[in-house]
């Protein structure tokens, strides 16, 4: 069979899907380090617009930002990892119970739904129920988008894990919980932390949603980078982008990695 | 003194399919009782169901004589080989030995000590501290054996745990088990569909056939008097022949043979077609034999031999010989005279 290579025009599509998708990220991570103030004009390289952000006068407002996106990019990752695996045993271990189609379908909606839906239901949904918008509506938003995203690696995980190691537990003398613990977590556990990983990466990028559910004066960093960059682009925009991509970058990574390792030692 | 396991009219269904049809059977304390069969027959079934896997349908299971129906598997004195061994793949060798006496409570030090003596046992002591996946097929099966004898359990179920294993190891391996067995003096209920296997190691054998039990008994019992077809068939080779029943005397029936020669063979049945089971190194040529067959050719075993003949009315029968030069062999196309050894043939019951 002939390799998808050899088809006419492979290379120069190719080319074209890499440069539309990774041009500008590479224009964004050059012009970060750019020395003077224009975002177009190249005035030698220097670090100054990373210690802009840190030490500059928009360093507060983005420092809190900062603080908010990480925490509740923890806090939601964690909850909605909890949510996830729970629905993974009982869809994977749980025999066939009814309404396990319907279950799936609605563990997996979000990812259907498109955002800006979800977003506006949300906040009707806030509203209507007398929740003041603020950290906490962004929490519940974020968790509730984000398990379905833990829910993938988790069940795969899971759904590749023979059923006798936790009957070779429970013939040894564990209980139920104990298999549980001491057998089968330790072997869902690469599937689960790379579920928390990519949940973490997925609250921490998110906007639309966010900006909808985020209220007054509540600030994450994709909303403040927004609210920033409408009063025009400044390169220290360029410079948190840049450390951003580095951040999601690293847990991309690092997820794969961990998923890789699992896979070799089932 | 109660049995082992006592199974007392068992059935279980899946659905709409029956795995086993009322099932009884009474496994003996310290005996090495095997399950024979072949694929999809429900041997796995009745081990599940003694370990707590699987409910029963109907019916009873009793250990030393105690009803254990509302026993879930951790509450069963009964430890399993699984057929894939299941080990925990993170854990080390000792751990997994140890996994059953932590369980139960018992504190580091004893549970290592314990462990190491049964890893000793195996043979696997430079192993402790390894992977599961960082050993062979065969060590892998002897931790699954350590693992599953460490907290002494008062009946071990064996779930074809040779099967992935290379002939000359299982040799090996039937002749360790054995051994371990009468050591520990743990009841043993193997599964197996290997009838060379059963014959070898088991006290007793209970030959299974599509979720029936066909026959229980010794290894001589079910290899010498087969009850029925199934049976003669699938332990070692035998010549199945038609045969009439013509006269029946208090404990004994003389048959008509293919081609005409007159035989009494002991047991009692209905006059009319019944089936001869005959073992072919229990056939001799001898001049004076009652069956007269062609010799059609002649297949080298090396120790042995085996004459392929035919009948006179068609049916094959296999004559086996030992593989000595001074006996000259016959030449194919032969007809040879064909004796029966004294009370070599059994009569079947279908
Ligand atoms: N969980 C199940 N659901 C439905 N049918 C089952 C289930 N487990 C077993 N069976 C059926 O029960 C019958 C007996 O199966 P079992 O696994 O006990 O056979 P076995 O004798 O162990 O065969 P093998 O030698 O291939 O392991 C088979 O027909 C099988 O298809
Ligand atoms: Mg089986």
């Amino acid at each position: 069979m002939r390799g998808v290579r050899h088809y006419p025009g492979f290379l120069a599509l190719t080319l074209v899907c890499l440069t539309v998708l990774y041009a500008p990220l590479l224009v964004v991570t050059a012009y970060s380090f750019n020395g003077s103030t224009s975002i177009t004009q190249w005035g030698g390289f220097s670090w100054r617009w990373y210690a802009d952000v840190f030490t500059g006068p928009e360093s507060a407002r983005f420092g809190l930002a900062a603080r908010n996106s990480l925490t509740i990019a923890v806090l939601a990752a964690t909850a909605a990892t909890l949510i996830a695996t729970a629905a993974s045993l009982a869809m994977v271990r749980g025999g066939r119970f009814r309404g396990r189609t319907a279950s799936f379908a609605l563990i997996n909606l979000p990812l259907m739904v498109p955002e800006i839906v979800t977003a506006v239901a949300s906040l009707i949904f806030f509203t209507m129920v007398g929740l003041r918008t603020g950290y906490g509506t962004i929490l519940i938003a974020h968790i509730t988008f984000c398990i379905p995203f833990a829910y993938l690696p988790i069940s795969a995980r899971l759904e590749g894990i023979e059923p006798f190691f936790e009957e070779a537990a429970r013939d040894l003398y564990a209980s139920r919980f104990r298999a549980f613990t001491q057998v089968l977590l330790p072997l869902m556990a690469p599937g689960v932390i790379s579920g928390w990983l990519l949940a973490f990466i997925i609250s921490l990028d998110d906007f639309i949603i966010t900006n909808f559910v985020k209220g007054a004066g509540m600030e994450t960093l994709p909303t403040a980078i927004f609210g920033s960059v409408k009063q025009g682009i400044k390169p220290n925009i360029m410079a948190i982008s840049t450390l951003m991509l580095a951040a999601s970058a690293a847990v991309v990574t690092l997820s794969w990695l961990i998923n890789r390792r699992g896979q070799r030692s089932p | 003194m109660a049995a082992a396991i006592e199974i007392i009219e068992v059935v279980k269904r899946f659905g709409a399919t029956t795995a086993l049809e009322s099932l009884t059977l009474s496994i003996a304390d310290n005996e090495f009782f095997t399950l024979l069969g072949p694929s999809g027959c429900g041997k796995t079934t009745v081990l599940r169901m003694i370990a707590g896997f699987e409910p029963v349908s109907a019916g009873e299971i009793r250990l030393f004589g105690q009803n254990i129906a509302a026993l879930p598997p951790d509450r069963r004195p009964v430890n399993t080989v699984f057929q894939h061994y299941a080990l925990f793949p993170h854990m080390s060798v000792i751990d997994n030995v140890a996994f059953g006496l932590k369980m139960k409570g018992v504190d580091l030090a004893a549970r290592r000590a314990r462990a190491g003596k049964m890893l000793e046992m195996v043979h696997l002591s430079a192993f402790a501290e390894r992977l599961p996946a960082q050993l062979s097929g065969g060590q892998q099966q002897r931790v699954a054996l350590a693992r599953a004898l460490a907290p002494e359990p008062r009946v071990l179920l064996l779930d074809e745990p040779l099967s992935a294993l290379d002939l000359k190891l299982r040799q090996a391996m039937r002749i360790e088990l054995k051994q371990l067995q009468q050591d520990t003096g743990i009841t043993f209920i193997f599964v197996t569909h290997d009838q060379e296997e059963a014959l070898t190691m088991s006290d007793r054998i209970a030959v299974m056939s599509a979720g029936r039990l066909q026959q229980v008994g010794t290894a001589r019992d079910i290899y010498e008097t087969p009850l029925n077809r199934f049976v003669a068939d699938f332990i070692g080779e035998t010549n199945l022949l038609p045969v009439d029943v013509e006269a029946i005397s208090q404990d004994a029936s003389r048959v008509r043979l293919p081609g005409g020669g007159a035989l009494t063979v002991p047991g009692t049945a209905t006059p009319g077609r019944h089936t001869l089971s005959i073992r072919p190194e229990r056939l001799v040529p001898d001049p004076a034999g009652p069956l007269k067959a062609r010799l059609e050719r002649v297949v080298y075993l090396g120790t042995d031999l085996h004459l392929m003949t035919r009948l006179q009315d068609g049916s094959g029968l296999v004559v086996r010989m030992q593989n000595s030069a001074r006996s000259a062999l016959p030449a194919a196309g032969e007809v040879l005279s064909i004796a029966i050894e004294e009370g070599a043939a059994r009569l079947l019951a279908d």
